[in-house]
């Protein structure tokens, strides 16, 4: 059934199911080492007194500590944890934004990141102009943004609004928005990083539908959220992180109990 | 030799698929410019003119005996010389100014230096039309050998986007090299010969015997930007003597050395430290 090695059954590794499954994201061993400074020194000038004061030191802090997965094709993983648990750490390692300090990540396929609440976009800029902006930071040809452009505005339901700057967006409509733009294609591997949670419940019914469609047509779904029933019900799979490290990981139900158990222990 | 070709093949496949992303950004800089603004692009224009006059203004009386045709003399080092602190204050922002995005997504960190300083070029391209103003206001006669101008163009370009990629890496680890940076350009600025000319250090102590002065040769040695300013005003004001002259094919060889040193400077910097980036963002 579970296709993981975690760290302690490295050796007696599980067949998966599947005749052959196509493997798009293998972390091995990975570790990321962030250097905490005592206080965070930005500049040259505190840089030299702290060096001529001997007071350059570092604390090393684990983010992620020998993380283990193996997902493959067409699987919907759901990520949960309290928060700095290292969740987005681990989404960031397999975008390719962070590299371990340890181990190997490797990726294959196309990574579309939901780009929350508009981190992608100019607030100065008119929707229309951030839609090309978004497309071409997701990889598209000016071209194929060219044709997509009005399925992407249909599916927003923002034709009205398109001339108008992002800065006098809402953030569900800017959320709308992103969602349209990073779903133009079928993505190899979709991360959803709680950019949901804005819309309204229209506009997230809609979404989970078309992160359906996806799945059906292979598409590896990376979910990270706090609300329960979309995890529920959009992943089979999930990994539990807790202090950097993997808690639990496997189908949903399980490790979502595991994790709520745990959140009820803490409370008392 | 063959794994150098696929790594370098490599490099070209990841810029071509960002190249509409370039093209995007620079549009964007340049639209949000002037949105907003009465006189709109006119400004790219209106900008160096208007320094210009301010500049001739002052400095007549000081230096218009020994300067032939002084205003546009003027007008050849400012328009490079804004270019170039124009071009890499952005630079410096690029990357810290981009942290929400780099912190979501990845995208190759260059891009943003790069289209930083291409629409820096752009507005530069656009202030030549100050240039065409002032040739034609002071009589200054058009040969085809004024669009040489080009070489000194791409030179200060290509010098540029490697300071840049330097400044924009330096920035992300120490925020103060931005206000160190401003006393630099300003610094750099009295040292080029923008108002002024290097033959004015030259002090003649009896009538026939120059003495060149060493703040004159410093300049001319090792100020790249006197290299691009001078051979700029070679191709515009005398470019009788501009291809015979040594001098001017000595700045353009010293020019594009420059150049070169600085780009492979900017690019090993930045790739060094790209990676380490987002824990300082």
């Amino acid at each position: 059934m579970e296709q993981i090695i975690t760290e302690q059954t490295t050796e007696k590794q599980v067949t998966p199911k599947s005749p052959r499954p196509e493997v798009v994201i293998r972390i091995k061993n990975a570790s990321v080492r962030f250097n905490v400074a005592g206080e965070q020194v930005d500049n040259l000038k505190e840089y030299f007194v702290k060096l001529v004061k001997r007071e350059l030191r570092f604390k090393e802090f684990y983010a992620l500590k020998d993380i283990n997965l193996v997902i493959q094709k067409g699987e919907s993983w759901a990520l949960i944890g309290s928060n700095g648990a290292g969740k987005s750490t681990l989404l960031k390692l397999i975008c390719g934004i962070l590299t371990p300090y340890k181990g190997t990540v490797s990726v294959k396929g196309e990574v579309a990141p939901l780009i929350e609440l508009g981190a992608g976009f100019d607030p100065n800029l008119t929707a229309k102009e951030n839609i090309f902006i978004n497309g071409a930071i997701l990889g598209h040809s000016r071209k194929f943004m060219k044709e997509q452009y009005e399925s992407i505005v249909e599916f927003a339901e923002l034709e009205d609004f398109m001339d108008l700057p992002i800065k006098n967006y809402s953030s569900g409509m800017r959320a709308r928005l992103g969602f349209a733009v990073a779903t133009v294609v079928d993505p190899d591997i979709l991360i959803v990083d709680e950019a949901l949670a804005v819309g309204d419940a229209a506009f997230q019914a809609k979404c989970r539908k078309r992160i359906r469609e996806l799945l059906d047509r292979g598409t590896t779904l990376l979910y990270v959220s706090h609300v329960k029933a979309p995890v529920l019900e959009l992943c089979e799979h999930a990994v539990w992180l807790e202090h950097g490290e993997i808690r639990k990981l496997g189908a949903t139900k399980h490790v979502y109990w595991a994790y709520e158990q745990y959140l009820a222990g803490k409370k008392h | 030799m063959k794994k150098i070709i696929t790594t370098v093949r490599g490099w070209f496949r990841r810029f071509s698929r960002y190249w509409d992303l370039l093209v995007l950004l620079v549009q964007r800089d340049i639209k949000l410019k002037y949105r907003r603004s009465f006189l709109g692009y006119l400004w790219s224009i209106l900008t160096p003119l208007l320094s210009m006059a301010v500049m001739a203004i002052v400095f007549t009386k000081m230096f218009k005996r020994s300067i032939e045709n002084y205003p546009l003399y003027l007008i050849c080092g400012n328009i490079l010389f804004s270019f170039m602190r124009e071009s890499t204050n952005q630079a410096l922002y690029s990357v810290i100014g981009n942290a929400a995005l780099l912190k979501k997504t990845y995208v190759p960190k260059y891009i943003f230096t790069l289209s930083k300083v291409t629409s820096c070029m752009v507005n530069f391209v656009l202030s030549l039309g100050a240039l065409l103003i002032v040739m034609i206001a002071t009589g200054q006669p058009f040969r085809w050998m004024n669009l040489l101008i080009i070489v000194p163009t791409v030179e200060l370009y290509v010098f540029c986007v490697g300071l840049g990629l330097l400044l924009a890496a330096g920035t992300v680890f120490f925020r103060d090299i931005k206000n160190i940076w401003s006393v630099i350009t300003l610094a750099w600025m009295y040292l080029t010969p923008i108002f002024y000319s290097v033959e004015s250090f030259n002090e003649s102590k009896e009538p026939g015997v120059i003495a060149v002065s060493t703040l004159g040769i410093i300049i001319r040695r090792f100020n790249p930007m006197y290299m691009y300013i001078q051979q700029f005003r070679y191709f515009i004001m005398q470019y009788e003597v501009a291809l015979i002259e040594v001098p001017c094919h000595l700045l353009i060889w010293r020019g594009a050395i420059c150049s070169v040193l600085m780009l492979i400077i900017g690019l090993l910097t930045f790739n060094a430290t790209k990676n380490k980036f987002i824990l300082y963002i």
